[in-house]
């Protein structure tokens, strides 16, 4: 899957540093994949990018694209193309000059440019446009010029920014279909950036996750939002994960507090992770004594559309007895809940009701640490 | 509270700022010559008297306790102008009849106007004499740089009348504002030579010559000297006329290359 | 630069919306200031010999200070443009050892009494300055009383406040457009010219209109230089301070026409730009 041995597509060491940050990142796409860089803020994913454009130095590492040494070139003999955050399309070109401006640096004709730079704008859907300044486009034509700006240049390596996020949630839907569609038309490799879920989802075909400017995780994008390995994945992802011990088909996690059993589990430092709507709650005790079974506390109830979050903590062994939870349960897991309204009303769910909470030993997946 | 504080305070500066620029001019009228207090003479004076007349300001202030001299020097018309617009001063000593004319027309000068010194032109050159002038034809040779005074300018109308005496034409490649203008193009050697006035030239030696044409004969300037009608100290303004009409006046005149009327 | 735009384009609605009463701490001297400004000329309109200003102007001399000013005056602006652009943008987008002391010695100009930058000039490019020895030697060159000579002093005076203006505006200019044109292939030289400088044109054409103007009224360093023969080297400016020393009414009327001609420039100008914008 990896790029790493092959001499198409990227293949770099991205080594930066900064008075309080440190960035050292081994970053690696095949041609035609699409590879997103996925963190929080601050996580050094911009950063990155700007390096592989040539505009932030390295302090060490390489960067090579189908082979081609681009370390030490400046960003102008790279052919890298970019798509910025905000698109920074020039103000006072057209749409066209917009897109021509690449061939045309590059040595190209001026008109056979500007005949290139059409088939672009067509091929983008925005040939109406051509003669448009900037402020008159709307967001996401705005981010289709920039699109087609960046690929007249023909680069080897296609770089985006955050290519959605100054978009309204209605625009945003049809340019991510959009942009699927010309990712997948691209023939180079191509990283994207994105703090999003579902544009690294919809979008890559391998992600890489980035905290404190080193690589925490990566995989297909199915992959890592079953197996998330850190808690912003699985925060990202939506899932509740713990790491824990693994013996003999059970789970210890909440340095003991608890015991999960799964359908099948590896043995030794695990990853246990399921989903919110996996979790089940009780008023009382319920019977019949299903396993994973602990007591809890809610934290919080938030509003998810026709669903609610419920986040519970303080929970103690599962085995104690009486009728009803002891509210009084201490620090265990965190877990989320997804549960229907109906449920929140039933159950009578506010800040500070005891429940108790069990999840299915079918739910949960358990995968070496 | 307080906003209504801050505007009247920027109302009053702004006022004040206003006020300023009318009143600090008003001296103490009542005056009298040599006695005690701070007084301020004020001479308007011809830029060519700047060296001679500093002197004489220090030695009349020598002989008149707490009375403080003050020149204003600069290009006679200009001064004379300043005058007739209601400048505050008490003395006008100007480089040409004719601006002096302007002042006493305008009924600015108390009494007859007096006649102190004459200046006549010399030919400035640079150290060395570059351009090898020697006398006044010398200044039509095509090949030389000559600078003139503008003929608006005292210098400059004595200049012309002294070459139309001489029945020469001189092209100059530039008529300077005034006299000092004409001095500097000559003594940085961008002109070959220049028409100025002998007391220039002696000021100015050790870096032009100074070469005497007898044409100049033909352009002498008077330098008339009067009281003013509106002087606010006009017994100190009558006692500085004589003191520069009287023997001491006259040696250092003569000593700046002045010649006696 | 769309983003910034859209930015002020909604401070400008917000400026039409919220309409208070304008402080009187900040109108008194906003009014003071205007007063200040605007008396002096009123003075010369008050002043002015209007039934002679015909035959004034009339007179070739006037006619020829007047063209010898704006041609002056257009090439001076030209000569800044060429140097001082890119002056200002060594200095906005260079880093190099010593930039504070440079942008310091840029202004020099604006301090200098300009009789003083007169003088500084003929030490340098005068007949026996330490350039203009060997122009006049080896090529015949000699600038003081000449037109050229004009042009160059006006140039030295007025060259900082372009200089300033277009530093200010490449300062303001978001530099991730010229980001953006690297990553496309596009060189410093084609970057500054395709992107740079179109999107700093509002503070370069604010800095040139400045600089004519500061060359129009060019007087010190101008006679200091250049001297002053008329229809060569005698500008409207020194026109108008000789003929303060015979006949004030003719300065008067000078200094209408030079004010009249660059008022209406500016204007025509000034129209122009906000319609094409």
């Amino acid at each position: 899957m990896t790029a790493a041995e092959q001499a198409g597509g990227l293949d770099a060491r991205i080594v930066v540093r900064r008075p309080r940050f440190d960035l050292d990142l081994v970053l690696t796409a095949a041609p035609g994949e699409v590879v997103a860089l996925l963190g929080p803020n601050g996580a050094g994913k911009s950063t990155a990018l700007r390096a592989l454009a040539g505009l932030t130095p390295l302090a060490g590492g390489h960067v090579r694209v189908d082979g081609r040494d681009l370390t030490r070139l400046p960003p102008d003999e790279r052919r890298v193309g970019m798509v910025f955050q905000e698109y920074l399309l020039f103000p006072h070109m057209s749409a066209l000059e917009n897109v021509a401006f690449g061939p045309r640096a590059q040595g190209t004709g001026r008109r056979e440019a500007r005949r290139r730079a059409a088939e672009w704008l067509e091929h983008v859907g925005l040939a109406e446009q051509a003669s448009a300044r900037p402020r008159a486009l709307s967001g996401g034509q705005a981010q289709r010029v920039a699109l087609a700006r960046a690929l007249a240049v023909r680069p080897g390596l296609l770089l985006l920014d955050e290519p959605l996020s100054a978009l309204d949630a209605h625009t945003r839907l049809e340019v991510r279909a959009a942009l699927r569609r010309h990712l997948a038309g691209f023939a180079g490799a191509a990283v994207l950036v994105t703090h999003d879920p579902l544009d690294a989802l919809t979008l890559a075909d391998r992600l890489v996750v980035v905290e404190g400017g080193r690589l925490v995780q990566e995989g297909a994008p199915a992959d890592v939002a079953r197996h998330p390995r850190t808690p912003y994945v699985a925060r990202l992802v939506g899932l509740n994960l713990f790491r824990g011990r693994a013996d003999g088909g059970s789970v210890v996690i909440a340095d003991g507090r608890l015991k999960i059993d799964a359908v099948a589990s590896p043995e030794g430092d695990v990853f246990l992770a399921f989903e919110p709507s996996a979790v089940a709650l009780y008023r009382s005790r319920p019977d019949g004594s299903p396993r994973n079974l602990w007591k809890a506390r809610v934290a919080a109830v938030e509003s998810r559309g026709d669903r609610f979050r419920i986040r519970l903590d303080g929970a103690g062994p599962d085995a104690s007895g009486g009728d009803g939870p002891d509210a009084s349960g201490g620090d265990g897991p965190q877990v989320s809940a997804d549960v229907t309204a109906a449920a929140v009303a039933e159950l009578g769910l506010a800040e500070g009701s005891p429940v108790w909470a069990s999840v299915k030993a079918t739910e949960v997946r358990v995968y070496p640490a | 509270m307080l906003r209504r504080a801050s505007v009247a305070a920027v109302a009053a500066l702004s006022l004040a700022a206003l006020a300023a620029g009318c009143g600090d001019t008003k001296d103490d009228k009542s005056g009298k010559s040599g006695g005690s207090g701070d007084k301020t003479l004020t001479v308007f004076a011809a830029a060519s008297l700047t060296e001679t007349f500093t002197r004489l300001g220090k030695d009349f202030e020598g002989t008149h306790p707490g009375l403080k001299v003050r020149f204003n020097f600069g290009g006679s018309s200009a001064l004379a102008q300043q005058i007739t617009q209601g400048a505050p001063a008490d003395v006008f000593a100007a480089a040409s009849g004719t601006t002096m004319k302007t002042v006493a027309d305008a009924g600015d000068v108390s009494g007859q106007p007096t006649v102190f010194a004459k200046n006549r032109l010399v030919i400035a050159v640079p150290k060395g004499d570059p351009g090898k002038v020697h006398a006044l034809a010398d200044l039509a040779g095509a090949k030389l740089k000559v600078v003139l005074c503008a003929e608006q300018v005292p210098c400059g109308a004595a200049a012309k009348q002294a070459l139309a005496a001489a029945r020469l034409t001189v092209k100059p490649v530039s008529q300077e504002q005034d006299v000092k203008a004409v001095l500097t193009k000559v003594r940085l050697g961008e002109a070959d030579a220049g028409l100025v006035y002998r007391t220039d030239a002696k000021a100015a030696t050790g870096q032009v010559e100074g070469i005497e044409f007898p044409e100049s004969a033909k352009a002498i300037n008077s330098y008339p000297i009067a009281s003013l009608a509106k002087a606010p100290q006009s017994a100190l303004a009558k006692e500085f006329v004589q003191y520069v009409l009287s023997q001491p006046g006259k040696a250092a005149l003569s000593e700046a290359g002045f010649e006696s009327p | 630069m769309t983003v910034l735009r859209g930015r002020r384009a909604r401070r400008g609605e917000a400026a039409d919306r919220v309409r208070g009463r304008p402080p009187l701490v900040l109108m008194l001297p906003a009014l003071v200031g205007l007063v200040f400004l605007v008396l002096p000329l009123a003075g010369l309109l008050v002043r002015a010999p209007w039934g002679t200003v015909g035959t004034r102007l009339g007179q070739p001399q006037v006619l020829e200070a007047l063209r010898l000013s704006l041609v002056s005056a257009t090439i001076a602006t030209g000569l800044c443009l060429l140097f001082g652009v890119p002056l200002a943008w060594l200095l906005a987008r260079v880093p190099f050892p010593g930039v504070r002391l440079v942008r310091a010695l840029v202004t020099v100009p604006l301090v200098l009494p300009p009789v003083v930058g007169g003088v500084a000039l003929l030490l340098v490019l005068g007949r026996r300055g330490l350039v203009g020895e060997w122009l006049d030697r080896a090529f015949g060159i000699t600038l003081p009383f000449t037109t050229s000579g004009v042009v160059l002093a006006e140039t030295f005076v007025a060259m900082p406040f372009l200089v300033i203006s277009v530093e200010g505006a490449l300062r303001a200019a978001d530099t991730r457009f010229e980001e953006a044109a690297a990553t496309l292939g596009a060189g410093r030289w084609t970057v500054f010219r395709r992107v740079t400088l179109p999107m700093a044109a509002p503070g370069v054409l604010a800095g040139a209109v400045l600089c004519w103007s500061r060359a129009l009224g060019e007087f010190g360093a101008t006679i200091t230089f250049a001297g002053n023969f008329p229809g060569r080297t005698q500008t409207m400016p020194l026109a108008v301070y000789l003929a303060l020393e015979t006949d004030p009414q003719a300065a008067i009327v000078l200094s209408l026409v030079l004010l009249a001609v660059s008022v209406a420039v500016l204007v025509a100008l000034r129209d122009r730009w906000t319609g094409a914008a």
